[in-house]
């Protein structure tokens, strides 16, 4: 039986990558249907993922950000039933080789909650400047104090769900700067999570969603917003 | 009654009334009015009944009674503000909710649209007769 794995890929703007990303996706995972959330993209972000026929391709009309797009895809995943959702960025950073290895983590129920990162073992933090260095190791030291367990790669957008996660998930989802929240939120509410290594590329197109100038705002928020969810009651 | 009280008289209660024609002509929801009624009453009172704002002033310690009204006001524009807040904020999340059913429904329509003309490329012909009998047995 095929696995019945959903691949998301959430875009804003990212027509320089988006045909390469989904031909490297087509090429290591075939059995996978690819589901490209264009949160209201204005180049032709949309236009080139449906002509490349690889991908099912849901226009939102209004831009609500990368959780809000995330979400679609999980809405989407839950609707048809699908067994494992794994989000994927669309700027070309992680390795379409890398799929199967969350997709497997999480389908042989090691765990509920796959998480691709770019520092577990003796990888060093490599391509990031000093101000994210810091960051990161703040959420790092926020995770082990809020859920008691060490997360090393909080801002990581390379995730894979299953199916009762995906549940949890849908119902809510922050619309900025999701990723440290939704680790806490669902660390909190008893889904095993675990990080395993996959190697990152560079960004090939496109900007970061935080620039220096959001820098203070994305840590006070995010800061302030896992605070929160490990404050609130626990659902499940 | 010298000028002053007339006049703050005057504006409270044209603020008071003026906020339940709101309420009555549907322009301002009942539940949005509540905080709006409650701090204009309070200055309708205060217009009418003066020695009481030097009475609560006495009573909490402020040297000068006027300020009193102020706190009155700010406390006031800060509930407001907090329940604009929030009434925003779910706004927002029922926006966003709406936003990703329209993307997704677009998406299941387009696919039945495909799936429709195919069909109907195949049976072009037999809707076609058969449409043509159904008017004729209406006549």
């Amino acid at each position: 039986m095929k696995p019945n794995v959903l691949i998301i890929i959430p875009a804003y703007n990212e027509e320089a990558t988006i045909v390469q990303v989904l031909e490297s996706l087509q090429q290591e995972c075939p059995d996978y249907q690819i589901l490209v959330v264009n949160d209201a993209s204005t180049d032709s972000t949309s236009q080139l993922a449906k002509t490349t026929g690889v991908a099912v391709v849901v226009d939102l009309p209004v831009n609500l950000g990368i959780g809000g797009a995330v979400q679609t895809g999980l809405r989407y995943a839950t609707r048809n039933n699908f067994d494992c959702a794994l989000q994927f960025d669309a700027d070309g950073q992680h390795k379409a080789s890398d799929v199967n290895v969350l997709v497997n983590m999480v389908l042989s129920g090691e765990c509920d909650v796959a998480i691709g990162s770019r520092f577990v073992g003796d990888a060093k933090m490599q391509g990031t400047d000093f101000l994210r260095r810091i960051g990161i190791r703040v959420f790092e030291f926020l995770s082990i104090l809020l859920i008691r367990k060490r997360i090393r790669d909080h801002t990581s957008g390379f995730r894979a769900f299953n199916r009762q996660a995906l549940q949890f998930i849908k119902r809510e989802y922050p619309v900025d700067y999701p990723e440290p929240e939704i680790v806490v939120l669902l660390a909190r509410n008893k889904f095993v999570i675990k990080e395993v290594f996959t190697q990152m590329y560079s960004r090939q197109g496109g900007v970061s969603s935080i620039s220096i100038f959001q820098g203070p705002y994305y840590m006070f928020k995010v800061v302030i917003s896992m605070i929160m969810a490990s404050l609130r009651p626990r659902e499940m | 009654m010298d000028r002053i009280q007339i006049i703050s008289i005057f504006a409270s209660l044209l603020i008071f009334i003026g906020v339940l024609n709101l309420v009555r002509r549907k322009k301002l929801k009942t539940e949005y009015s509540l905080i709006w009624l409650a701090v204009s009453l309070v200055f309708v009172i205060f217009s009418f009944w003066r020695e009481g704002i030097d009475k609560i002033s006495a009573i909490v310690g402020i040297a000068y009674a006027p300020s009193v009204l102020f706190i009155i006001l700010l406390i006031g524009i800060i509930l407001l503000l907090i329940e604009f807040s929030i009434i925003i904020s779910k706004q927002a999340e029922r926006i966003k909710i709406l936003v990703q059913e329209v993307a997704l429904l677009k998406l299941d329509i387009e696919k039945n649209k495909v799936a429709d003309e195919q069909k109907k490329s195949e049976n072009i012909s037999k809707s076609e007769e058969s449409e043509t009998v159904f008017i004729e047995k209406e006549k």
